[in-house]
């Protein structure tokens, strides 16, 4: 795979970690603050199915089936062609189909800037903020062990 | 000949809504909303969505709230519920060594890389009552400490460092996941398949067999190697794409169980291991489960199966709280006609019964009709 084209990939899967990570309700806030189009046909969904989430034995050995979650999904079409997808836990429908429409909108290079900018960024500082809270928050929980000494010299 | 008996609808249907009121409850007291149950009871959320085998914190709280706050009931729904939905798919195998680690402490090493966390727990807590909290008092903002973010390695890796410690299970190259919810139990069954069934058993059991084990019934000299609770992320891989699509995070509980073994005709002196992986915070069914499985190991490990807690069919068979609630409580269900039958044969065996103990007074009886 050509560098270019591996890097779009993970921007890719970097946006759409972000929308599978944020509510649905702050996607839907900043869309009609940026007044962002949802004009998209759906090809596929909003639908609710199962996901079963895999372990490792040991934590590192061989996988193993631990339980089940729910995930929505959509596919979408923008009038400009650009197909987006969509996962994500839960069942929130409205924000399956909005993820859809952001990663279709986010293929169009005359759209990806502004994607980025108005719903993307301002998700993921959000979301950095409250990992370095909680992150802070565990570390005033960590032990620090100290020895006492006792008696003379 | 087959009879059959209807009625009861009415009694059924008024039943039902005599519940509906009972779970309500006083109407001057505010409904529960399923936000103050994910909130508020996170810890009985996480048991549901651990027993239930479905990750969805807003289904669980449903599922509590409708089933009054009984927790095998709750399980229940949400059983029956998942069976209505698709599946999609199985998700690439989690890394807890990637964790966002909320809690970690380890009973081997004091000073491990990461530290020991203490985290949001009850232990050390004086298990006191809180009349404060009773009384609705607003809750402090938890402190917070600036730190690096460091790298946290399971503790495992740290003791295979020697090689004095089994590395993580193995199953043969060409070993697809069993999958419980596919495919009937079979015993003998692979370690995968139990550790599937464990992580969905019931707290209660495990806990009990688990704690069977340290009371000498298949003891395995356990260590907490570590326990880790924290989020990971979810990843699938899907046709569509071309890389795994992420779905969001999910936090889980993991136990590492660390345990002496002597040897065997088939192992040198090492330590092995038990492993736990549960949905949610739960670290005591994490660590009941690690228990159990490490127990379960010992035909693998040459050890002679001796307790209950070692043999597989009746550990896996009973750990499942929705199906012994159900085999349990069909008991109440009607069984007229089965009994009609059974006071029969009671009815006969008692009489020849009487006839072989006391034949005299059969026989004055006899005589006393005639």
């Amino acid at each position: 795979m050509r560098g270019q084209e591996a890097r779009d990939q993970a921007e890719r899967k970097a946006v759409m970690a972000t929308l599978a990570q944020a509510s649905g309700g702050d996607i839907a806030r900043l869309w009609n603050e940026a007044g962002l189009t949802s004009e998209a046909e759906l090809l596929r969904g909003p639908e609710t199915g199962l996901v079963t989430v895999r372990g490792r034995i040991g934590g590192g050995g061989a996988p193993f089936n631990v339980g089940e979650a729910t995930v929505t999904r959509a596919t979408v079409r923008l009038p400009s062609g650009q197909v987006g997808h969509s996962y994500t836990l839960g069942r929130d429908r409205k924000k399956a189909e909005l993820a859809a429409i952001a990663d279709a909108l986010w293929q169009d290079p005359a759209q990806r800037q502004t994607v980025e900018t108005v719903l993307v960024a301002p998700l993921r500082a959000a979301q950095g903020e409250a990992r370095e809270k909680r992150r802070a928050e565990t570390a005033a929980t960590k032990v620090d062990f100290f020895t006492m000494v006792r008696g003379e010299d | 000949m087959y009879v059959a008996v209807k009625g009861g609808e009415a009694a059924i249907a008024n039943a039902h809504s005599l519940l509906a009121d009972r779970r309500r409850g006083d109407r001057s007291v505010p409904a529960l909303r399923l936000d103050q149950i994910v909130e508020q009871l996170a810890l009985g959320v996480d048991r549901v969505m651990s027993e239930g085998s479905l990750y969805d914190r807003e289904l669980a709280a449903l599922a509590i709230v409708q089933a009054r706050g009984d927790m095998i009931e709750a399980i229940f729904l949400v059983r029956a519920y998942r069976t209505t939905l698709p599946r999609f798919g199985y998700s690439n195998p989690i890394d807890t060594g990637a964790m966002l680690v909320e809690r970690r402490v380890s009973a081997t090493y004091k000073d491990l890389p990461g530290g020991q966390l203490l985290g949001p727990t009850f232990d050390y807590t004086h298990r006191l009552l809180d009349p404060e909290l009773a009384a609705g008092a607003d809750v402090a903002e938890p402190l917070q400490r600036e730190t690096e973010a460091q790298a946290m390695p399971r503790v495992s890796a740290i003791l295979a460092r020697e090689g004095l410690i089994e590395p993580d299970g193995e199953m043969p190259q060409d070993h697809i996941p069993g999958d419980i919810t596919r495919e009937p139990l079979e015993f003998p069954m692979a370690r995968d398949v139990r550790l599937q069934a464990l992580s969905r058993g019931d707290e209660g059991f495990l806990l009990a067999l688990g704690y069977s084990t340290q009371r000498g019934y298949a003891r395995n000299h356990p260590f907490v190697g570590e326990v880790r609770i924290g989020e990971v992320e979810l990843e699938l891989d899907v046709p569509e794409l071309p890389f795994a699509v992420p779905l969001g995070k999910v936090r889980v509980t993991e136990c590492q169980m660390v345990n002496q073994f002597k040897g065997s005709a088939k192992a040198p002196p090492q330590f092995t291991r038990g492993y736990g992986l549960v949905f949610g915070q739960s670290e005591r069914k994490a660590m009941a489960m690690a228990l159990c499985d490490r127990a379960l190991r010992a035909t693998e490990l040459g050890e002679d199966v001796v307790a209950a807690a070692q043999d597989e069919e009746f550990v896996i068979s009973h750990s499942d709280n929705v199906q012994a609630t159900g085999f349990v409580e069909h008991l109440k269900l009607p069984h007229y006609v089965d009994f009609q039958a059974e006071l029969d044969l009671v009815r006969r065996m008692r009489a020849e019964y009487e006839a072989r103990e006391n034949p005299d007074v059969l026989e004055d009886k006899k005589e006393a009709a005639e």
